[in-house]
């Protein structure tokens, strides 16, 4: 081991206190409140949660791509190291203006979305939309563009690039559509990738094929990747780091392997346990080969997410916990360490009711 | 041997020109016995949501025979269809959708119920309803409001009471999951074990989640490009799945564990345009396994033995490690 290099790979986003608000009519919703969770330098972070956690918000916040007409309150920082490594600050105005955001965005941080046939432009072809962000960004003339536009579809692995650099979205099937907006994302070799739900609209066998395809380009480029999801199947075998999310905050955080071997947080307990492929797994360790008959229930969540308009007074998790006590109606708990690397925001986290020791 | 609920003969279904159809089912056969569930797995494109309403009748086939109790439906008359309904049920995928908004949840259950000319008076009715909302774990209070007022879970759990109103045999659930959240599926998913045990439903599974197929049915369906690739108990074909496109759609299908490695390579390409299908085997183009045999004839279903059938002409594919093997202790 050379000594000289630091221990673990410098950090490329460090997000501290994010918080999005949004004013509506029937009140302020807390779509995001107090969020920190950091990527390091070729690694993944997966941000899970269900619908309305708040993780789609936080990567529209990062990107500064919220509608200015939404009357959004945002607080917080993102600290984002470029690739000549220098650090700023995504969610300041006055250090960074638009034009200067401009310039990281597709440069230095990509996006792509769940649906690819919303976010690709029907009426250009996928070629010309691929030409477009590098003669913005990396200044190449038409042809230059296109030709490189060519040699992105072929990076993805679109078969006959030549040929499907003139089709337009329509005429490509969903995974095809995703492999192009991988290619988009991918022109100017940005340093961080956000990934929204990138699989969701495909089929298994699509989804492999879409995620063996990002595992590579991480490898050969070196990027980071925000990973946002709400299937813990694939957060198991795509991610490094993983931030659970509830209702608008960061609940537990933790190394891959830790988070599924010993989940902290009732809620990633829960949502652990709920799930068909475990609870299989309970049962074949437990040496049953049950049949699908019988006395067999799955653990279920009970309840459903409070209205983000009459959050409870505490831990927005306690209506549905079944470990909660009366002291959890008290105040929000403090996100807390809860072993090495890991955080969990629930009194039983500072209660020392879990052995801070083990870890995978 | 007793007689199956429902057999479907040779189910055909194309859509489009007749010159260049849609083969969306193309030859589908199989049984369901009574109080079985059978699941219907397969990807986008399978005809797996086609199959479920032709079934019902909702969409007529293009030939083939859906025989209910041995009685052929597809020559059922319009008014005996009615009748037949009430056996036949339906839960569809979107809650949003499926539920008029205009209605209130009273008038979805009733209307129902009135249809079929069961629960007749007001008083006979309201009770019916309130035992159908706490059958489905909601509360008789929830019966004048409207669908807005809930949410997704809570929404399934109407589109379930309103299946179950006029006291079905059989259920067709088509997707019945796929709109709702981890933590609210669980609990939909004891829902639907409560009830096929209580009430002795025989259903049809129509899922991509082969997770929850795996835990819910008793013997599954694969289905590929309209056709079947392979039949099995569940237990069986999860265990030691024989098709090469079962073993590619379970080993594609991300376990929740990181340390469960598989040393499996994803499928090349995309579904064949089901107006173009290949020659032979639907599958091969995609099949790791092809030969040039593949091209040329299309495989039977062939009965392997123990319930099991497969739709491939190789048996020397070798084996690959499912999740369930590596569980075992």
């Amino acid at each position: 081991m050379n000594p000289s290099l630091p221990p673990v790979d410098p950090l490329r986003l460090d997000v501290r206190n994010l918080s999005t608000f949004f004013d509506t009519d029937e009140g302020l919703i807390r779509s995001v409140a107090d969020v920190s969770f950091s990527i390091r330098a070729g690694r993944t972070t997966a941000l899970v949660g269900e619908s309305g956690s708040g993780k789609s918000v936080t990567s529209l916040t990062l990107m500064r791509l919220l509608s200015r007409t939404a009357s959004t309150q945002v607080s917080g920082q993102a600290l984002f190291t470029d690739r000549a490594g220098s650090t700023v600050d995504l969610l300041d105005l006055k250090a960074l203006p638009e034009p200067a955001m401009r310039r990281i965005r597709g440069n230095e941080i990509a996006m792509i979305f769940q649906e690819p046939m919303t976010s690709l432009n029907p009426v250009f072809t996928v070629g010309e939309q691929i030409a477009e962000s590098v003669r913005l960004h990396l200044g190449l003339d038409r042809a230059a563009a296109l030709a490189h536009a060519r040699r992105m579809l072929e990076l993805v692995e679109i078969p006959a690039a030549a040929q499907r650099l003139h089709e337009y979205p329509h005429q490509l099937s969903g995974g095809m559509r995703q492999r192009v907006m991988i290619a988009l994302a991918m022109a100017c070799n940005p340093t961080l990738l956000i990934a929204d739900e990138p699989t969701t609209a495909l089929d298994v066998t699509i989804q492999a094929q879409i995620l063996e395809l990002m595992r590579r380009l991480q490898r050969e480029t070196g990027m980071s990747i925000l990973f946002i999801t709400h299937n813990l199947g694939v957060v198991a075998h795509h991610a490094d780091e993983v931030a659970v999310m509830y209702a608008g905050r960061i609940v537990e955080s933790a190394p891959v392997r830790c988070l599924f071997a010993s989940p902290r947080h009732p809620y990633t307990q829960g949502l652990l346990a709920c799930l068909p492929a475990q609870q299989r797994k309970r049962e074949l360790a437990a040496g049953a080969m049950a049949g699908v008959d019988g006395k067999r229930r799955l653990y279920a969540i009970r309840g459903q997410v409070s209205s983000p308009l009459a959050p409870p007074p505490g831990c927005a998790f306690e209506p549905r916990c079944d470990q909660a006590r009366p002291a959890c109606r008290d105040a929000m708990p403090a996100l807390l360490s809860a072993g090495p690397a890991r955080a969990a925001r629930c009194i039983l986290v500072a209660e020392n009711l879990f052995d801070a020791t083990d870890s995978a | 041997m007793t007689i199956p609920l429902i057999e479907v003969r040779s189910l055909h279904r194309y859509f489009g020109a007749p010159a260049k159809p849609v083969r969306a089912v193309d030859d589908v056969s199989f049984t369901i016995q009574p109080g079985e569930t059978l699941g219907l797995v397969g990807e986008s494109g399978s005809g797996k949501s086609t199959i479920g309403r032709t079934l019902l009748r909702l969409i007529e086939s293009s030939s083939g025979q859906v025989l209910y109790r041995g009685e052929d439906l597809g020559a059922a008359s319009a008014s005996r269809m009615r009748t037949l309904r009430s056996k036949l049920q339906m839960i569809f995928q979107d809650p949003y959708a499926s539920l008029n908004p205009k209605m209130r949840v009273k008038d979805i259950l009733g209307e129902a119920l009135e249809v079929h000319g069961l629960a007749k008076g007001r008083d006979a009715r309201e009770q019916r309803i309130a035992e159908l909302l706490e059958l489905v774990g909601l509360r008789p209070e929830h019966a004048s409001r409207f669908p807005h007022e809930f949410s997704g879970g809570q929404r399934q759990r109407i589109g379930v009471a309103r299946a179950l109103a006029v006291e079905p045999e059989f259920i067709v659930a088509d997707e019945p999951l796929s709109a709702l959240d981890v933590s609210i599926q669980a609990q939909v998913v004891n829902l639907l074990c409560d009830l096929r045990d209580r009430l002795s439903l025989t259903m049809l599974f129509i899922s991509h989640d082969l997770d929850v197929v795996e835990y819910l049915c008793h013997r599954v369906v694969v289905l590929y490009l309209g056709r079947v690739m392979e039949v099995g108990p569940t237990v069986a074909l999860f265990g030691q799945p024989l098709h090469p496109y079962t073993q590619a759609l379970l080993a594609a299908s991300p376990k929740p564990d990181p340390e469960h490695k598989s040393e499996y390579a994803p499928l090349r390409g995309d579904m064949p345009s089901p107006v173009n299908p290949p020659s032979g085997c639907v599958f091969r183009t995609r099949c790791p396994h092809a030969i040039d045999a593949c091209s040329t004839e299309r495989p039977a279903l062939r009965d392997m033995g123990q319930g099991r059938f497969k739709a491939c002409i190789r048996d020397d594919i070798p084996q690959v490690a499912t999740a369930q093997e590596r569980y075992t202790p």
